[in-house]
């Protein structure tokens, strides 16, 4: 059974964060209302001509450099030629011969330790509108097309054929979006489209230096379908393989409620897609100047930040790897450090309280936060200083989240300063110990756990107010000694 | 007598400057000889007269108040039908595009119309500038003014007819591998094809786009100059139109051709060609050499493969331009279609004649795997030997003379085997592969009274001395000032 090897590359679509279109002078933005983001070049119209955008190749460059890319000073844009009602022109403006960015590389890590996966090109090309069944797409009676995406820009990331398993795919995936979302050239939204991969898995018998036949999947829009859908296939393929069948080269799709994989077209009926120059487009000059510009402005990449954290903050791997999957929230932890927090308890906050409360860990979500990075480090500092317990301050940050208010506010206003007055606290122990005689007595008789149920009897009796510290030191006192 | 209709465009101006006519007064004329004649020419897809009028009323204004916007002002004109015009409709020759009305104007439509030019209506034209006749239109053929039972030559076959027959003053055309020089030749007027890069293709619906350029035709160099300034120059919207300063051509065209070089490529006299064409040249060129040109053979040996070459790369780019035309967006969609796939076909098989079907899948099939290599990777190869013979020449001489074409305008239905219509631009199309000027002006007439083209090619972006030269020689001849005799109101009526 599993003498076969799985190897798997991957092919990343990642739609750029740019303003306007990648010919255009179109807004690229999701949602409009059909066809209000259109103008006669994004429509295909007879006559209009494309116009490269500065900015996406600005993008392409950041994510190639991030990558360990070589910038192809001399490349350019060629049509890919195929009919599909979804798309204008009946061509997609892509690169093909001389892409953007070739032989670059990334390090993944699922747990034995770091691996090199090749990066074999990133290129620009532009997105497809979209079609609007009237009904399901067999019995539909008509259909429309809504060219607001037509044109978006979109960067291609071909890695080479260097993953083993699903899981290193996912990682590989993962470590990807983190790129992209920190250099701010992607959104890394897959439920949204942002970002689309496609695979392309073979198996071959261990120790084999040719490849088996690919086959290509389509249709994965999230980490967990790229690792079921590759799952999937391995168990399909293998299961041929055993029974002496040939996998046949072609394409198939992801059925995700199914948890199948579905034929979609064999490679006899593959696509020409007769790619040739695009004589509208005059080749790209991408000036080595320009590109040491870029690389100066690159900001600070996942796995430098990661390291970073680690190393200056003292946090363990897992805790600077989830800080690190988007820059929003590895900026609000650093903010909420440089206001005053201990790195090690907002770390803990913001992974558990703040999470708990955001709609996700994206850069959107974390833009949303009604808590100010400032005010989370305010909070700390009173379950520092012994104003507030730890539990009424998991209060107190719902109270925030909700309200937007400080931690000092929603303290004073609530009277929720802890109790730390010897003389109060000192007859609310008494109290205690009158009402559990019979705990005391476990207590004096070497039940320890007892002192731990009395703490949680006075902290009952003063609301959580009491400073659980000064109650445990009076308990001690006030106890009969044993 | 055309009156009005039958001066130049800088002629019209002058008028207009010392009050003795009005943009009204010519656009009015023009649009009665356009109702007068076009029924036998047939050269207008559609007359635009309402707009004309309106828009000549308004240039009348600007002259009244001492404020004309510049030499164009009130200058009636035309535009091959595969320009864009806002609102009105442009069928680029095809049943294909039929009902199509553009959103926008091609740049060039709006350079002229920001300079105050008036457009009378869209020109007939062969089916996606596919052709050299017009006959292959989607709607009907074009006469040649001089003989109507002969072609005005083609693609611009409209625009170059209207001109000749005094229906406007100027026009613009487009030329990919002769369709602006070779019905310049065919009509008797002057014909210009700029640069490649040197006037924006925005809005000009393509055919083979790295070929495709747009250029005037005028009755002689000076309205060629005026209308080339006022369309040639970078635009946002083109990439491939270079960012070269435009120099004021008229300011030039007086300075005389003393001690220019001239070359005289041998492989352009071939021994196919029409005897009165190559005796008109020759006679041309000494003409030349009498106003101060020095003259000197020049050799191109890679002519003979331009035609194949251009056979391979235009088709190529053709097929992929032509892929948008699905019945989907814009323009006809057949009906009766059982799915998406048929209908598809079922659109391109009405909407698409004949040569645009032979060239998309000519295009097609040398783009595909496994022949690229060998048909598009080769004429590649081929289209950059074809510019090293100019580069090389141009490296003893400042322009060439030749013939525009091997012969002159034929019968309507004479060439109908299509390669017999290909070798029609054997003279015009390796100046287009090699991106540079050319300019096809009146150069004689054959017994028969058919017009001759005398062709003059320039260095890239040198416009300015292709003009001078033009001018030089209509300084001296009267061929330009030639005009066909037509009888206006004895053809049908035809409607449109």
């Amino acid at each position: 059974m599993s003498e076969h090897e799985t190897i798997v590359g991957l092919e990343v679509h990642a739609q750029l964060a740019t303003r306007t279109k990648m010919f255009c002078g179109c807004g690229a933005v999701f949602g409009a209302p059909p066809n209000t983001r259109t103008c006669p070049v994004c429509q295909g119209m007879p006559g209009s001509l494309p116009v490269i955008n500065r900015r996406a190749v600005e993008f392409g460059i950041m994510t190639a450099l991030a990558l360990g890319c070589g910038i192809n000073q001399h490349n350019r844009f060629a049509r890919k030629h195929y009919y599909y009602p979804d798309m204008p022109k009946n061509y997609q403006i892509s690169q093909y011969e001389e892409p953007l960015a070739e032989h670059g590389r990334l390090v993944i890590d699922t747990g034995p330790g770091p691996r090199e996966i090749g990066i074999q090109r990133v290129h620009l090309e532009e997105d497809v509108g979209k079609l609007v069944h009237e009904g399901a797409l067999e019995t539909a009676q008509s259909s429309s097309v809504d060219f607001n995406r037509a044109g978006v820009p979109l960067m291609e990331i071909v890695s080479k054929p260097d993953l083993r398993s699903p899981d290193e795919a996912a990682a590989y995936l993962k470590t990807l979006r983190a790129i992209v979302v920190f250099l701010g050239v992607c959104d890394g939204n897959m439920e949204e489209g942002s970002l689309r991969c496609d695979a392309n898995i073979s198996l071959r018998p261990r120790g084999q230096a040719e490849y088996g036949t690919k086959v290509e999947i389509k249709n994965m829009n999230s980490f967990r379908n790229v690792r079921d859908a590759l799952e999937y296939e391995i168990r399909r393929q293998t299961r041929a393989l055993d029974t002496g069948e040939r996998i046949v080269q072609e394409t198939r799709l992801w059925d995700p409620d199914r948890a199948v994989t579905v034929s979609m077209r064999s490679k006899e009926f593959a696509h020409d897609y007769r790619y040739f120059p695009e004589p509208d487009l005059p080749p790209l000059d991408v000036q080595p100047a320009w590109v040491e510009e870029i690389r100066g402005r690159l900001p600070e990449l996942p796995d430098a930040r990661r390291t970073r954290f680690r190393q200056a903050y003292g946090l363990s791997s897992y805790e600077a790897d989830l800080l690190t999957q988007g820059r929003g929230l590895a900026d609000y932890f650093e903010a909420a450090t440089q206001g005053g927090g201990k790195p090690k308890a907002v770390a803990n906050w913001v992974l558990n309280e703040l999470l708990r409360e955001l709609p996700g860990d994206d850069d959107r979500a974390v833009a949303t936060c009604p808590i100010p990075p400032a005010n989370l480090a305010a909070l700390l500092a009173l379950i520092d200083d012994g104003t507030i317990s730890g539990k009424i301050a998991k209060d107190v940050f719902e109270k925030m989240y909700r309200t937007g208010d400080t931690a000092q506010a929603i303290v004073s206003r609530e009277g929720l300063t802890q109790v730390a007055d010897e003389g109060a606290l000192g007859s609310a122990v008494d109290r205690v110990l009158t009402e559990h005689v019979k705990v005391v007595e476990d207590f004096r008789a070497g039940k320890k756990a007892a002192l731990g149920f009395l703490v949680g009897q006075v902290m009952k009796a003063t609301q959580g107010k009491a400073n659980p510290a000064l109650v445990n030191r009076l308990l001690i006192e006030k106890l009969p000694k044993g | 007598m055309a009156g009005l209709a039958s001066l130049t465009a800088h002629e019209l101006g002058a008028r207009y400057r010392d009050g003795t006519a009005t943009p009204t007064q010519a656009v009015t004329e023009c649009l009665a000889r356009i109702e007068a004649l076009d029924p036998q020419v047939r050269a207008f897809l559609t007359v635009t007269g309402e707009d004309a009028r309106r828009r000549a009323a308004l240039a009348d204004a600007r002259f009244r108040a001492g404020t004309p916007y510049g030499p164009l002002d009130g200058v009636p004109m035309a535009v091959k039908d595969l320009l864009c015009t806002r609102g009105i409709r442009t069928t680029c020759g095809s049943k294909i595009l039929e009902g199509f009305v553009p959103p926008y104007d091609a740049t060039v439509v709006a350079r002229l119309f920001a300079a105050g030019a008036v457009l009378l209506g869209k020109l007939n034209m062969d089916e996606f500038a596919m052709g050299s006749s017009t006959e292959n239109s989607g709607f009907f053929t074009t006469c040649n003014p001089w003989d109507l039972a002969r072609v005005p030559g083609g693609s611009s076959g409209g625009a170059s007819a209207v001109v000749a027959a005094d229906m406007a003053p100027l026009t613009l055309g487009t030329d990919t591998g002769g369709s602006i020089r070779q019905p310049a030749a065919f009509s008797g007027v002057v014909g210009l094809k700029p640069t490649y890069g040197r006037v924006s293709r925005y809005g000009a619906i393509a055919f083979a786009s790295s070929l495709d350029q747009i250029g005037p035709f005028a009755r002689d160099a000076e309205d060629a100059a005026l209308m080339l300034g006022t369309i040639a120059g970078a635009d946002p919207m083109d990439s491939t139109a270079i960012d070269v300063p435009v120099p004021d051509y008229r300011a030039t065209l007086g300075q005389g051709i003393d001690r220019l070089r001239l070359g005289v490529p041998a492989e352009y006299f071939t021994d196919g060609m029409d005897p009165e064409v190559e005796q008109a040249v020759r006679a041309a060129i000494a003409t030349l050499e009498k106003l101060g040109a020095r003259t000197e053979p020049v050799s191109m040996p890679h002519t003979e493969y331009g035609l194949a070459a251009y056979y391979v790369i235009a088709p190529a780019e053709a097929s992929s331009n032509l892929a948008r035309y699905d019945g989907v967006k814009y323009g006809l969609r057949a009906t009766g279609a059982r799915d998406l796939i048929d209908m598809y076909s079922k659109t391109r098989a009405a909407g698409f004649g004949n040569e645009v079907k032979r060239r998309v899948m000519l295009g097609t099939y040398v783009l595909s795997a496994g022949y690229y290599d060998a048909y598009y990777g080769q004429a590649q190869k081929v289209r950059t030997l074809v510019r090293r013979d100019f580069d090389r020449a141009f490296e003893k001489v400042d322009l060439l003379v030749a013939p525009t074409t091997p012969g002159v305008a034929f019968k309507m239905g004479e060439k109908a085997d299509p390669l017999q219509m290909y070798l029609n631009d054997i003279f015009t199309v390796p100046v287009s592969l090699a991106g540079l000027p050319g300019v096809s002006i009146p150069g004689g007439f054959t017994q028969a009274g058919l017009p001759i083209g005398l062709q003059l090619i320039g260095r890239a972006f040198d416009e300015a001395t292709l003009l001078r030269a033009a001018h030089a020689y209509q300084s001296v001849t009267d061929w330009h000032t030639r005009r066909p005799a037509l009888q206006t109101g004895t053809a049908d009526r035809t409607p449109r």
